[in-house]
């Protein structure tokens, strides 16, 4: 039995260096050369200051805003230190209250507007970080973003056009819009 | 169903077919030794490390040495992880300040880890520093799957090696698996994700000023940052505006890579890959999910060609991925259909041109209904247990069909090494069957299969359900278990049978409503874990130890063949029967009773 310890002991050590140590180094070394953008989280400058990433959503509650999709996290929303999903069963009463209370603010913000709502809007993704809504969500907001700002409803679908994204090589995943670099757009036609 | 949705399964499954000839080749080149194309660079390194440890790599052991030698190799991991994580606020690459780990979370996270499940009860970016994550999750990513290879190697040399005693060399099987499966493989994966946005920094997290300011309730904390309640014990709150992001970073991808290829799961981001800076686009996630799948299945190749019969290995292939792909519509189906709860409130859950639609609770829109529900099967066929979505909030039935894939006990292609161990295990029972159908002597691969064979095969399938089942009865029956259950009515039941049977099967997913880092989960869950890692691990080397001993006979015309569609057919019955259907009473409490409670 003794013999063994002295193998396992070392094995341990060296695999530590090699997996723990030499391949998350190598990696990083690689990526910071090669894909730089990318390995530091796909940041959106403006003048030198960080204003967020590409790859992470933001809150928005105000109607001249696209709005993203509800986010779990705590203690508010988007906030990207403290990743979650709502994690509520789809029996839950507590589902179907944050639902309604999400459908009433929705329409409260445009009461004219009787279209079914898209349920990524009123449903809480996955990490609570996630950048993108349905091109149907985009397209639902599309008055009351347009009321708000005083511009056409034509020029703004075209915006969201612009923005949407197809699916990955023609198959994979689904068409979705990226909700910062639209409302981004948006308050640079200002 | 989409169209687009099974046109995505019909190119996974592609790709993935694709793969399992070429890899699976390359595998049994480095378990024979003989050159694999890395030798030149790799070789070097390897020797030196056997050097070093003193180890000699040709000297055989017996399965007992075998056994040992993994035993003592996986509990001087476990002590050195939660010994890392107990003294991470006192080590560098701590940026964020994270505290040390509480003690019954560190056992948890440690358990968890080397058995290759991977279970988070902690969060990561909140709980652990980089430093732990690098030399302890990620390397316990690679090590625990070398050792679920290990083990599978030693049995299959029990099958293919005639009266001989000795199983192969422990520490070389190890070395081998890591040097020039695992750590090429995960190379490649990393600068793959690395193109698609998943992050890669030591630096320190990264601050973004909001484009508009959020205004929250902030709970209030007395000066030891505990909470504050007010007078009807409820916790206080204080109105806040955030007008900063704080995005979390780290050497993400590097961690990622291996946590699926190993079958691990354990992710760097509390939403694992649901994150986008984990999982950021379509692409990564087919990456992703092919990588969970990928070494297990073309394990089944290098056994045939290790046991001298290809067509031994896509038998089993083949078993398992008929399992697979006869539940993904289940989930497809399910999941698109949506919450009939939602649809009376002027809901929209039709897949159209423009949306997904369908039950997109705690799932991401870049990734739908098809990609989440690939992914959710694929993660609880193979024992990862990574998510891309929160399995928590899928419909009763999607909910089931991961639930059901783990309790076919992990042998759906199942943890690298360990799911195919399982396989032959059930292959065996089979034959045993079906011998006794017809009065004959049961042979697998030539080798008698005797009472001694069938106690240690027994003990290796009734265990899981014993410790599932059990635990799961302990934590529904007392406060401490009840008290964490987030969902009411049978959902919350199914949230403690899920963690017992992901803990029992080493898969690592969750239904995470459940809080389980609590003393009581923690502690339930890490034994669990324990017991279901290394119960089966030895059992199939005691199995391994018997089978090499015997003669391999020639087949005769009294044999079974054991690569027909016949006995495919057999394999599968025997599967569902012996393994899942243990839990058909437990099923019908959850997610059964919810769905037409629904």
């Amino acid at each position: 039995m003794k013999e063994q310890i002295r193998p396992a002991l070392t094995m341990l050590l060296l695999l530590t260096v090699l997996t723990g140590v030499a391949y998350p180094l190598a990696v990083t070394g690689f990526a910071q050369v090669f894909f730089q953008d990318q390995a530091n989280g796909s940041v959106i400058t403006r003048e030198g200051k960080v204003i967020g990433s590409r790859l992470i959503g933001q809150y928005f509650d105000k109607p001249e805003y696209f709005w993203g999709r509800p986010s779990a996290t705590a203690p508010f929303a988007y906030n990207a230190e403290a990743s979650k999903g709502s994690n509520l069963g789809p029996t839950n009463p507590a589902l179907i209250e944050a639902v309604n209370a999400r459908v009433a603010t929705l329409r409260a913000a445009d009461v004219v507007n009787d279209l079914p709502i898209p349920v990524d809007l009123v449903t809480a993704s996955g990490s609570g970080l996630d950048p993108h809504i349905s091109p149907a969500a985009a397209f639902y907001q599309l008055r009351r973003v347009a009321r708000a700002r005083g511009i056409e409803e034509s020029v703004l679908r075209d915006l969201v056009a612009q923005h949407t994204q197809g699916r990955q090589l023609g198959v994979l995943g689904e068409p979705r819009v990226q909700v910062l670099l639209l409302n981004l757009a948006l308050d640079k036609r200002r | 169903m989409t169209t687009n949705a099974i046109l995505q399964v019909i190119v996974f499954f592609a790709v993935l077919l694709a793969l399992v000839n070429p890899l699976g080749w390359y595998m049994a080149r480095v378990y024979e030794g003989k050159p694999c194309g890395l030798d030149y660079l790799l070789g070097p390194v390897e020797r030196g490390m056997y050097r070093l440890g003193g180890i000699r790599p040709t000297e055989e052991m017996d399965w007992k040495r075998y056994g040992m030698a993994m035993l003592f190799f996986n509990a001087a991991g476990c002590l050195f992880l939660y010994g890392l994580q107990r003294l991470q606020n006192l080590l560098p690459l701590n940026p964020a300040n994270l505290g040390a780990v509480e003690p019954n979370l560190a056992f948890n996270a440690a358990a968890s880890f080397v058995t290759n499940t991977n279970w988070q009860a902690y969060g990561g970016e909140t709980t652990l520093s980089y430093l732990t994550q690098m030399l302890g999750l990620t390397v316990q990513n690679f090590v625990s799957a070398a050792t679920g290879m290990a083990v599978l190697v030693a049995l299959i040399r029990g099958l293919s090696r005639s009266t001989s005693t000795t199983l192969g060399n422990f520490w070389s099987d190890l070395v081998r698996s890591t040097l020039y499966i695992l750590l090429p493989l995960a190379l490649l994966l990393s600068l793959l994700l690395i193109s698609q946005g998943v992050v890669q920094t030591l630096s320190p997290y990264q601050t973004a000023t909001l484009l508009q300011p959020v205004s929250y309730d902030k709970p209030v904390t007395d000066t030891n940052g505990m909470p504050v309640l007010d007078e009807q014990g409820k916790p206080k709150t204080e109105s806040a505006i955030a007008i900063e992001q704080i995005l979390a970073v780290g050497p993400a991808a590097s961690q990622i890579a291996i946590k699926q290829l190993g079958t691990n799961g354990g992710g760097f981001f509390n939403a694992n890959s649901a994150h986008p800076f984990e999982n950021p686009t379509p692409l990564s996630n087919f990456f992703e999910v092919l990588a969970i799948l990928l070494i297990p299945a073309s394990l089944c190749h290098t056994f045939g060609l290790m046991v001298g019969d290809t067509r031994q290995g896509w038998a089993i292939f083949a078993a398992m991925t008929f399992l697979l792909l006869s539940l993904i519509p289940l989930g497809l189906w399910a999941e698109q259909r949506g919450n009939p709860l939602l649809a009376t409130v002027g809901i929209d859950q039709q897949a159209q041109v423009s949306q997904a639609g369908g039950n997109m609770e705690g799932k991401e829109t870049r990734f739908g209904i098809a990609e989440s529900v690939l992914w959710s099967a694929a993660t609880t066929a193979a024992s990862n247990g990574s998510v891309n979505s929160m399995h928590d909030s899928y419909t009763p039935l999607g909910g089931l069909v991961p639930l059901f894939l783990m309790q076919f006990g992990e042998v759906v292609f199942g943890g690298v090494g360990s799911g195919l161990y399982g396989m032959i295990v059930f292959a065996i029972i089979a034959v045993f069957i079906a011998g006794l159908m017809v009065g004959r002597t049961p042979e697998y691969l030539g080798k008698k299969i005797e009472p001694y064979e069938m106690k240690m095969a027994a003990l290796f399938i009734l265990i899981m359900p014993f410790i599932v089942l059990g635990f799961t009865a302990l934590a529904v029956g007392t406060e401490m278990g009840r008290s964490s259950i987030l969902n009411p009515g049978p959902h919350g039941f199914s949230e403690v049978l899920y963690a017992y049977t992901s803990q029992g099967n080493n898969n690592g997913s969750a239904f995470s409503g459940l809080n389980t880092n609590t003393p009581f989960y923690n502690i339930t869950g890490g034994v669990t874990m324990l017991i279901a890692r290394y119960w089966l691990a030895i059992s199939t080397l005691a199995l391994a130890g018997s089978l090499v001993r015997k003669k391999t006979a020639p087949s005769g015309s009294g044999t079974l063949a054991t690569h027909t569609p016949l006995f495919v057919t057999l394999l599968i019955g025997v599967v569902i029967v012996v393994g899942a259907l243990t839990f058909l009473p437990a099923l019908a409490l959850g997610p059964l009773v919810e769905y037409l409670l629904m």
